[in-house]
């Protein structure tokens, strides 16, 4: 396989499942198994993408393809210069790595939602959905430039909003996927802001022009601060996406959408995006930057974390689970733990996809509980869904041999050296506390569904094992959380295949005086040849070392007392959980109704722009039109005065000169004599007098 | 192709086919029906000729040689009118590539329009004439290039409007008619004005060596053609030119409307018939832009310099404002009328930049608003035809009833939202990179950009309120589009996504003539202000 059949495969990946939407939208209605085409078109894309998975990672790891093509072409113009906009992919190791991933969890959640959405009115739609769905974050994978990354941006936003107000009947859904959008676009207004920049600086869109740019030392308006706002406004599009605090308001609420769309979308792939953004301009953010994004993550880890303990709606709790987990992921980020960052968003996305579909196989058993303090006992009617959904538990929860261990033990051990090189420790502080809370609350999830007694026997009774087409992806997804597929080593991914040949931590562009001290440029490689990893300096690379084992201890020991306390709480009952919650009510209250963050959103932000739209609609009818209407209305009034006037005074002169010549008249009639010598006689004496005027007024 | 009078083909078959109109019997609906929709669908074909033979090279602008198509013979020559010498207007018609996509946008919508026209049940053949009247007063100010004859289809059009809002509008038709065409005239006037100044301040060069006075626009906008005593010749100390750039930007931009003055435009939208509206929208607002782009900026280049921070903020004001005044509208109408005075404020901020991404993604963004807005009128239209009611608050779950229809509404809102994929997120897009560009304005741009997402949260709202949800069972009995009402949404549909996809579509046919703009307004500031004489 050269590159150009990658190219070729790629290409597939991205426009066959818009083929499959746009196919199955119009033909939908009328063919009853259209449905089938779609699931046909993510099959061969998924089969396109795991032979360009293995070719790329197998023979051309090093390498970098890009295809691109002319779209907007106006030349060279004034002011402007050349103005030539391409679209574009870009092919590296990241990028087939999300591919795969991207067309696996989708494959699996076609096949599962063939049992899961049966008898659905709108059957066909939601494939179609699916199908604008994958094309549109397949986009954001591919794009070689930020302008097409914005455009497909956007696109997942709509598709995200067509499948969480998919069941729009229900207006919750349809507050739902409204508030998504919008919020989303909150984001993505700050994002464009960002791209604006890079395109006033740089005139072109495309990553590698920019950052070889920034690398020769072009930056925005000159100086490195406006370099760290540029990053952070491309850095709100992330914030959106990836529900970030304080934008992470929407993906709660994203629930509302059918299940197999939440582990898609909300759990694995397009919540991801936010994450793979920062991954791509990652070189381009300096330290300031990364600072505040490591700020972001940490808070957007630590909040929702919280507020998961105490929720009783599954999917709600694994919502929270997920805006904590990408607060992980953007935290390891911002210190500077690239490889970790982005391995966390793979191991991520499969055991979260694992876990939404599992809590889909409850729900759908459950007919359409979601309440946790209802269910219970249900391991034994769910025996499949019921062991994956541990192992996707101890996954998250970073037990050793799991993936998600490997993931989040080098996260924290990146908090941990960035600690101990910054004197930073709150990262560190933060992440262990959340590791602490994440196996906790992960297990009272479990304990709650599956352990116990049943605590609505009617609906406990009816409950029975999915379908082979819904077990069946839970199995996948749930092998594809163990150690084994990313390194050999399960305490240790540093050695392993996926960070030593795969992702590597590309070289920052950012000039020295804006950067993290522990961080490398191309241009100082050389200097530290010695040292293994070129991408981070010595210093760094003995910090991580240093922090590996504490790290792996402290974690292991964190996870294992929230797991332990979740059984005393939960399963055991040597604690009482309500007993707890009453003594400390306020927190209590605080945690369960979510921080209040919606609140006082609507509050104030809301509340605000719609009293301004409100006054200004009464300002804009009132007042300006008032204007409008009163100069009307003024000028009647004078055209009714000059109109008077007219009548009485302009007109009331004429009528009377007319009268007093009519009255002349009258006199002058009697003089009438009908004889011509009196009318000459007349016109003689009227000469006369006329001559006589005139001569004396000359004199006069 | 240069011996057949294309433009004046285009703009005069409208009158042909009113004078046709006007013999027919007063009840032969369908004839005259189908030779309007004949007349319209001709101009659509004559449109793509042009289309098809126009060369991208060419500028035009302010130099006669690179306008296309061009039409110019003596129309008006009295002598000797004391003072004044003689008087010389020329019949001169011409497009350039800021012309042209407002031909083609007028082509389509008229003949759109004229499907919208159907369920026009009283008085068929005056409305048809009417509508065939307006149709050449529009066409004729794409196409002019003389000031008089400018002036002339700008009034043209003026008194059809009047009559189609005032006799088949809604319930308050009279009072928006006459707010309409009060508003308008008023800028008339001012139009009026400043001509009748330029017209006494600049002269032409005849074959024979004499001078003339001038309304050819391509002449107006030659800084050495003003007499050196002219009111409004560049070397005159006071400050009349700025008055009578003002003068024309008021006229200009009651059309827009720009705030302050486009309160005229949720009233006349309301109570319009649906095929005027989507005129009213699709093309006339339109005109007031390309005035101040043919008119304005060119002749005045040292003056729209200096001002183009003003026009800038008026154009944020217009996407600000407008946007909040639709979030705040209960009925379906007005909400629309409310987004376009918020998506002209986008022509206006691109129009203020000054370079080519802005000043292209203006007259794009003219462009795409025509269709989008058209769509969007259509879409009101079709719901008001079927429940008699436009109160967003009346509906509810029509998505299920009307799935088709919903179909079009989704792609309709998001288009107008700015959707990547449909045309009016390059437009924006450009209207931003370009005004963004420029240092003076960058504040202005960034708070614009709020402006996306106020638009987001109206349209959503519009869109749960009216399709989403519950269904009604007061409307149980709707039903989905119509054969005429896909004819009328498919073409703008394609459109919308066929730019959106490949904008080089439209912008590869303005870039040459946007450079030239450009350039012009770059260079000639100097020339204005400056003494060459």
């Amino acid at each position: 396989m050269s590159e150009n059949q990658i190219i070729l495969f790629s290409l597939f990946s991205l426009f066959a499942p818009l083929l499959g939407f746009v196919v199955t939208v119009i033909l939908g209605k009328r063919f009853k198994f259209m449905y089938l085409f779609e699931v046909a078109v993510i099959t061969l894309v998924l089969l396109a993408s795991i032979s360009v998975l293995f070719v790329k990672l197998g023979y051309l790891p090093d390498t970098k393809i890009v295809s691109e093509f002319a779209w907007i072409s106006l030349g060279n113009l004034p002011i402007l210069g050349d103005f030539n906009l391409s679209l574009g992919i870009m092919i590296d190791n990241l990028t087939v790595i999300m591919l795969f991933v991207v067309s696996l969890i989708s494959t699996l959640v076609h096949y599962y939602s063939i049992a899961y959405m049966k008898g659905d009115p709108r059957f066909n739609r939601y494939f179609a959905y699916l199908g604008i769905f994958t094309f549109s974050m397949m986009g954001i994978v591919l794009t070689h430039n930020i302008l097409m990354m914005y455009i497909f941006w956007e696109l997942v936003g709509l598709s995200s909003y067509l499948l969480i107000g998919f069941w729009y009947e229900k207006k919750s859904a349809s507050d739902a996927s409204k508030k998504a959008f919008i919020v989303n676009r909150i984001g993505d207004v700050g994002m464009f802001a960002g791209i604006m920049m890079i395109f006033v600086t740089y005139h072109t869109f495309t990553f590698d022009t920019i950052f070889e740019n920034i690398s020769s030392g072009v930056l925005p308006f000159n100086s490195d601060f406006w370099l760290t706002i540029t990053g952070l406004l491309l850095f709100c599009g992330a914030i959106g996406k990836s529900a970030q605090f304080p934008l992470h308001v929407w993906l709660p609420d994203a629930m509302e959408g059918p299940t197999p769309v939440s582990a898609l979308i909300h759990a694995a792939t397009m919540v991801a995006a936010g994450v793979y953004l920062v991954a791509r301009i990652f070189v381009l953010l300096t330290g300031d930057a990364l600072f505040i994004i490591a700020v972001v993550g940490a808070l957007s880890a630590l909040i929702p974390a919280t507020i998961a303990l105490t929720q009783n709606d599954i999917k709600k709790v694994l919502a929270y689970s997920t805006i904590s987990q990408l607060g992980y992921m953007i935290l390891a980020l911002g210190v500077g733990s690239f490889a970790y960052g982005f391995f966390h968003l793979i191991t991520h996305a499969f055991f979260k996809a694992g876990l939404f579909l599992g809590s889909g196989s409850v729900i759908h058993s459950m007919h359409h509980e979601q309440d946790i303090q209802k269910m219970g006992a249900l391991r034994k009617k769910m025996p499949i869904t019921y062991i994956t959904f541990v192992i996707f538990s101890i996954a998250i929860a970073g037990v050793p041999l799991t993936s998600g261990f490997l993931s989040k033990d080098g996260i924290l051990a990146g908090t941990y050296a960035f600690g101990l090189l910054t004197g930073q420790w709150i990262f560190a502080i933060v992440g262990f506390l959340v590791a602490m809370m994440t196996a906790f609350y992960m297990f009272r999830l479990v304990i709650l569904t599956f352990h116990g007694e049943a605590r609505d026997h009617h609906k406990f009774e009816h409950a029975h094992e999915s379908p082979l087409l819904m077990t069946v992806p839970l199995m996948i997804l749930a092998t594809l959380s163990v150690f084994i597929f990313y390194t050999a080593n399960p305490v240790d991914a540093e050695g392993g295949w996926f960070l030593s040949k795969w992702v590597k931590t590309p070289t920052t562009v950012v000039p020295e005086s804006a950067r993290y001290s522990f961080m490398v440029s191309d241009a100082n490689i050389e200097e530290i040849a010695h040292s293994e990893k070129i991408v981070h300096s010595v210093s760094y690379s003995e910090a991580l070392h240093h922090a590996h084992m504490p790290a792996v201890f402290l974690s292991l020991f964190l996870a294992g007392l929230g797991i332990l306390t979740a059984f005393l709480f939960y399963q055991w009952k040597k604690l009482n959980a309500d007993k707890l919650a009453s003594s400390l009510k306020p927190l209590y209250n605080f945690s369960y109704n979510k921080w209040y963050i919606d609140e006082f959103y609507d509050a104030t932000f809301l509340a605000f722009t719609m009293a301004l739209s409100r006054f200004l609609a009464w300002f804009d009818q009132t007042i300006v039109d008032g204007i409008v209407n009163g100069t009307a209305t003024i000028t009647r009034f004078f055209s009714r005065f000059t109109g008077g006037f007219d009548t009485y005074v302009v007109d009331g002169l004429v009528n009377l000169f007319a009268y007093v010549s009519g009255m002349f008249g009258l006199i002058l009639r009697k003089l009438q004599l009908g004889k011509v010598q009196a009318y000459v006689v007349l016109v003689i004496f009227s000469l006369v007098i006329l001559v006589f005027l005139f001569t004396n007024l000359q004199i006069g | 192709m240069q011996q057949v009078p294309l433009l004046s083909l285009i703009t005069f078959l409208p009158i042909i086919g009113m004078i046709l109109i006007l013999f027919l019997p007063k009840n032969n609906e369908k004839v005259i029906k189908s030779l309007t929709l004949a007349v319209t669908g001709i101009q659509v074909l004559l449109g793509i000729v042009i289309w098809r033979f126009y060369d991208y090279s060419l500028g035009g602008i302010y130099n006669q040689a690179s306008f296309q198509f061009v039409e110019k013979f003596r129309w008006i020559e009295i002598s000797s009118v004391s003072w004044l010498g003689t008087i010389k207007i020329d019949y001169f018609l011409g497009i350039d590539g800021i012309s042209a996509p407002l031909i083609l946008l007028t082509a389509v919508i008229t003949f759109i329009a004229t499907l919208a026209s159907w369920n026009i049940k009283t008085s068929i053949k005056g409305y048809f004439a009417l509508f065939l009247l307006l149709d050449t007063g529009m066409m004729g100010v794409f196409v002019a290039l003389d000031f008089f004859l400018f002036y002339i289809f700008w009034e043209i059009m003026l008194l059809p409007m009047y009559f189609l809002i005032g006799i088949w509008g809604g319930p308050r038709k009279e009072y928006a008619a006459i707010k309409f065409f009060i508003y308008t005239l008023l800028g008339s006037v001012f139009i009026l004005l400043a001509m009748i100044g330029l017209y006494l301040s600049a002269t032409e060069t005849l074959a024979d060596g004499s001078k003339v006075f001038t309304f050819n626009m391509l002449q107006l906008m030659n800084a050495e053609n003003y007499t050196a005593d002219g009111i409004l010749s560049p070397l005159n100390p006071s400050n009349l030119r700025l008055w009578a750039f003002l003068a024309l930007f008021v006229g200009f931009a009651i059309k827009i409307p720009m705030f302050p003055f486009h309160t005229w435009l949720p009233d006349a939208h309301v109570e319009a018939p649906t095929a005027i509206s989507v005129i009213l929208a699709g093309v006339l607002l339109k005109m007031g832009t390309y005035g101040i782009l043919r008119i304005n900026y060119p002749m005045f280049p040292e003056i729209t310099n200096q001002l183009v921070w003003w026009i800038a903020l008026f154009g944020m004001i217009n996407i600000i404002y407008g946007a909040l005044c639709a979030l705040a509208q209960k009925d379906f109408k007005k909400l629309i009328a409310y987004s376009s005075v918020s998506h002209m404020g986008f022509v206006m901020l691109g129009m203020a930049s000054l370079n080519t991404a802005g000043v292209s993604g203006a007259v794009l963004q003219m462009f795409n608003h025509g269709t989008i807005t058209a769509m969007l009128f259509i879409i009101v239209g079709i719901i008001y035809d079927r429940a008699h009611t436009r109160g967003l608050d009346d509906f509810g779950g029509l998505a299920n009833q009307m799935p088709v229809y919903t179909g079009f509404v989704t792609i309709a809102f998001f288009a107008a939202i700015g959707l990547p994929g449909l045309s009016g997120f390059i437009s924006e897009t450009f209207v931003f990179l370009g005004a963004f560009h420029v240092e003076s304005i960058r504040l202005i741009t960034v708070i614009s950009t709020l402006g996306i997402l106020l638009g987001a949260g109206y349209m959503l709202w519009t869109l749960q309120r009216i399709f989403l949800g519950q269904l009604n069972p007061k409307w149980s009995a709707l039903e989905d589009l119509t054969a005429r009402e896909y004819a009328m949404l498919i073409p703008l549909t394609i459109i919308v996504i066929a730019l959106g996809v490949y904008p080089s579509l439209m912008l590869d046919l303005m870039n040459s003539s946007v450079n030239t703009m450009v350039n012009f307004l770059l260079k000639s500031p100097e020339t204005f202000s400056g003494l060459p004489f």
